[in-house]
């Protein structure tokens, strides 16, 4: 065999989004020789359709204060989350957006010229008692905003981007650092390994393994299926995040913000159910729990619509002035993707697969952490992660509104610093392994001598159906373990599959089958996982096991693509410098 | 469905061709990239862009019925059959509805596309007042996916000369934007007859812009700015 062409680098990153290009331009600034793979042109990615803001308690609507937004976050995460991480990412939150805007973000203003900020779905005042305005807003296209700043700063910096070119696995050396990816340069077919003293994985969600979901096409868990084809593991997999509102059908997001400005949810009666389920929050309760609500009103009848299969979001008394001002592109989606105006029309809306709190487990500096020597969290050796494929973890069973852009800022920057500290301009690459890129290419040659198979797109499409049935808002021990079943028999169809396309050049279909492979490991992860989680906490809620069990469950899932099997690991309870958030009732 | 599509595999073919499908669609099929989509399960060597399918990433660009637009906010029902579906117009063509960008992208990064300011930021955010705010609104939305630049003759005939409508409103964006301190570098870099100057406000960058922006406009007001500047 002949041996891959290597490039080499300080740092290799993969992934252009918020994370990515966050992490990239520490380092870029610091003068390390960086390079940035990306499956599209970072402007492309998924971050650029975040809508409704980045949550930070810069006070600049009332008084707010860092600890309130953590006690909001832990609350959030219904106690999964890591206390450590989350005091960590609410106290930096306002340095990193007071850092976008010297970027040059086109936030909205306040009148005295200070960051706009809106509120957002769990994000309260004193601990519970009444809505804050925490999410810093650029209309609702905050993520655009926020995407393309990154973008242009890394363009001040000189970063060096490697656009339309699609990691494929990591390479690891025998003492198990990681020194490197291959990657596949989707122009010309080639495959080459890029070496990095350190390498970052940045690429994002994995939202595709369901039928109806707000993510992109992009959003295939790159990154989690390398790090689980590599043997490590993959933490809290079956907490993934419904949004309440996606558009009926569609699928596309309409941002919590609408109900931040004051839009509601109603039934077929017409009734603010909301009020029943969050009295306190209301309409802003977590989406966990406003996405159970909608699933309930749905199943007891109140839907709406010919079906009753889905609620309206009303917003037309918010007024065409706010509407304009504030939520403009919702409006451009609801007119395009329901046929509505919402600023005389309520939007329908169904809850929808949107974030994963899972991902690959990291320490709040970013570096990937994996159980060794009965230690639960020791450092892989040259690889990082940071973003939505990580899990640090801020989000624990659920996610709150605006803390996954947060989430890029922190974590971005704070593993960018951490590579920084390690002076790799002075350090020399290890070496790599002679069989560097084997793995890689022996899943090119199968697609390649693949002479008849399954269709790539009929395996992915049934992939998608049998998540979205068996994953649900709703889960049960029946539901989950006939599951598990049909998704190691889908795997193995994964692994029979064919293209057609035989051409080298930009051949997507090669690419979308490559991406199949990491979608069956973030599926089976996420079954596997939730199967054998027996509580309701957060985004898992199960009718046979409907409460929070703290005495069984108050820890994190570790599951290992090898043997399919489990571990578990203590959650942080313990913060910082302030006392813990013990666990309790959580209702909004 | 009728379609008529361009195709080229540079490996394959010797010259581009355009290829007939007939598809039956689903009533789910709502925009011209779920048509493609499912083209694409029948004809898997079928190559185009996509990723958002919301109309904000800006992957899916392409010529639709001789007008350039986003595929997937194209709405099904308002195209005559057979839809015709070609590159963008102007850039070398790398695969079927594939074009090379460099070009475009080589002019968006020559503009200094990000605020200039020297000056050591506030510790907290810099004041902006919501008046000076509300002047960004229409230029930064841009998602830079080429409909208005590869609409534009002047930039079909000078892509290494000409800014384009996408660069030059982005241009204006950072001009216009009240942190910005680099105003003298911004016109100077508009001064050759070519940068600024090609366009004569016909106005297709208009026509085709899938978010409603006014390439036009700002390239008339950075126009005055230079002329201002000379008298």
């Amino acid at each position: 065999m002949k041996p891959l062409e290597r490039r080499r680098f300080d740092a290799v990153i993969v992934g252009a989004g918020g994370s990515g290009m966050r992490a990239s331009l520490q380092l870029a600034e610091a003068g390390l020789s960086v390079a940035v793979l990306s499956k599209v042109f970072p402007t492309r990615s998924h971050t650029v359709a975040a809508q409704g803001g980045i949550g930070a308690s810069l006070g600049n609507m009332s008084e707010d204060h860092w600890l309130w937004h953590m006690y909001d976050t832990v609350k959030g995460s219904d106690w999964l989350g890591d206390q450590d991480a989350i005091e960590y990412m609410c106290r930096m939150a306002p340095r990193v957006v007071y850092e976008l805007e010297h970027f040059g973000m086109p936030f909205d203003r306040n009148a005295d010229g200070t960051i706009y900020q809106r509120p957002f779905g769990g994000h309260s005042a004193n601990f519970g008692e009444k809505p804050v305005q925490r999410a810093c807003a650029a209309a609702d296209r905050t993520g655009h905003a926020m995407l393309h700043t990154l973008y242009q700063r890394n363009v001040r910096a000189h970063t060096q981007f490697f656009v339309e070119w699609m990691a494929l696995d990591l390479v690891r050396d025998d003492a198990g650092a990681v020194v490197g990816v291959t990657a596949l340069e989707m122009e010309s077919g080639e495959v080459m390994v890029l070496e990095g003293k350190v390498t970052l994985l940045a690429t994002g969600g994995a939202g595709r393994i369901f039928a109806a979901s707000t993510n992109a096409f992009i959003n295939t868990g790159d990154g989690l299926g390398m790090a689980a084809r590599a043997g490590l593991p993959l933490q809290d997999m079956e907490f993934w995040q419904f949004h309440p509102t996606g558009v009926a059908g569609a699928g596309v997001l309409i941002t919590e913000g609408v109900r931040g400005e004051g839009g509601i949810l109603l039934n077929s009666a017409g009734e603010r159910f909301m009020e029943r389920y969050a009295p306190n929050l209301k309409d802003l309760a977590s989406r966990d729990v406003v996405s159970r609500s909608i699933d309930q009103e749905i199943k007891e009848g109140r839907g709406c619509g010919p079906h009753k299969d889905y609620v309206l979001l009303k917003l037309d008394h918010l007024g065409p002035d706010v509407i304009n001002k504030r939520l403009p592109s919702i409006r451009e989606i609801a007119i395009k993707f329901a046929n509505v105006d919402p600023v005389r029309e309520p939007i329908p809306v169904v809850p929808t697969i949107h974030y994963m709190m899972g991902g690959i487990p990291t320490n709040v500096h970013g570096q990937v952490v994996a159980p060794a020597r009965g230690d639960p969290a020791v450092p892989v050796e040259g690889l990082y992660a940071v973003g939505e494929c990580a899990c640090v973890s801020v989000h624990g069973a659920n996610r709150l509104g605006t803390n996954s852009l947060l989430d890029l800022l922190v974590f971005g920057r704070s593993a960018g610093d951490h590579v920084v500290a390690l002076n790799l301009p002075a350090q020399a690459h290890r070496s790599l392994p002679n069989d560097a890129g084997a793995p890689s290419l022996a899943r090119l040659a199968r697609l390649d001598g693949a002479k008849d198979g399954e269709r790539v797109a009929d395996v992915a499409a049934d992939l998608r159906r049998t998540m979205q049935s068996h994953c649900g808002v709703f889960r049960n021990q029946e539901i989950l373990s006939e599951g598990v079943r049909k998704v190691r028999e889908l795997a193995e169809r994964v692994a029979r599959t064919a293209i057609g396309d035989r051409s080298r050049t930009f051949n997507t279909a090669r690419v979308e089958a490559l991406e199949l492979d990491n979608l069956i490991e973030v599926a089976k992860a996420t079954v596997v996982s939730a199967e054998a989680r027996r509580e309701s906490r957060g985004a898992q809620a199960r009718s046979d096991y409907p409460d929070r069990d703290d005495v069984h469950w108050l820890r994190h899932t570790l599951w290992y693509r090898e043997g399919d099997r489990l571990d578990y690991k203590p959650v942080t309870l313990k913060p910082l410098t302030v006392e813990s958030f013990p666990p309790k009732v959580r209702t909004y | 469905m009728r379609f008529s599509i361009y195709r080229y595999d540079p490996e394959k073919d010797a010259a581009p061709r355009m290829q007939d499908y007939d598809i039956e669609l689903d009533p789910h099929d709502r925009m011209l990239l779920d048509a493609l989509i499912r083209l694409k399960t029948v004809d898997d060597s079928l190559a185009f862009r996509r990723s958002c399918r919301e109309g904000v990433c800006g992957s899916d660009a392409m010529n639709i019925n001789g007008k350039n637009g986003l595929a997937c906010i194209t709405n099904l029902k308002t195209l005559k059959e057979p839809v015709v579906l070609r590159p963008l117009p102007g850039q070398p063509v790398v695969r079927d509805l594939i074009v090379d960008m460099t070009q475009f992208f080589a002019q968006y990064h020559s503009i200094k596309p990000y605020v200039v300011d020297d000056e050591p930021p506030p510790e907290r955010e810099r004041l902006q007042s919501p008046e000076e705010r509300e002047v960004l609104n229409g230029l930064y939305e841009c998602i830079l996916c080429a409909c208005c630049s590869t609409a534009c003759p002047s930039f079909w005939w000078n892509p290494d000369k000409f800014v384009g409508p996408a660069g030059l409103l982005n241009m204006y964006r950072f001009i216009a934007d009240s942190r910005d301190r680099d105003l003298n570098w911004r016109l100077d870099n508009m001064q050759d007859p070519y940068r600024l100057f090609r366009c004569h406000s016909i106005m297709n960058c208009v026509d085709v812009c899938p978010k409603g922006l006014n390439p036009t406009r700002a390239i008339g007001n950075i126009k005055s700015m230079v002329v201002k500047r000379a008298v």
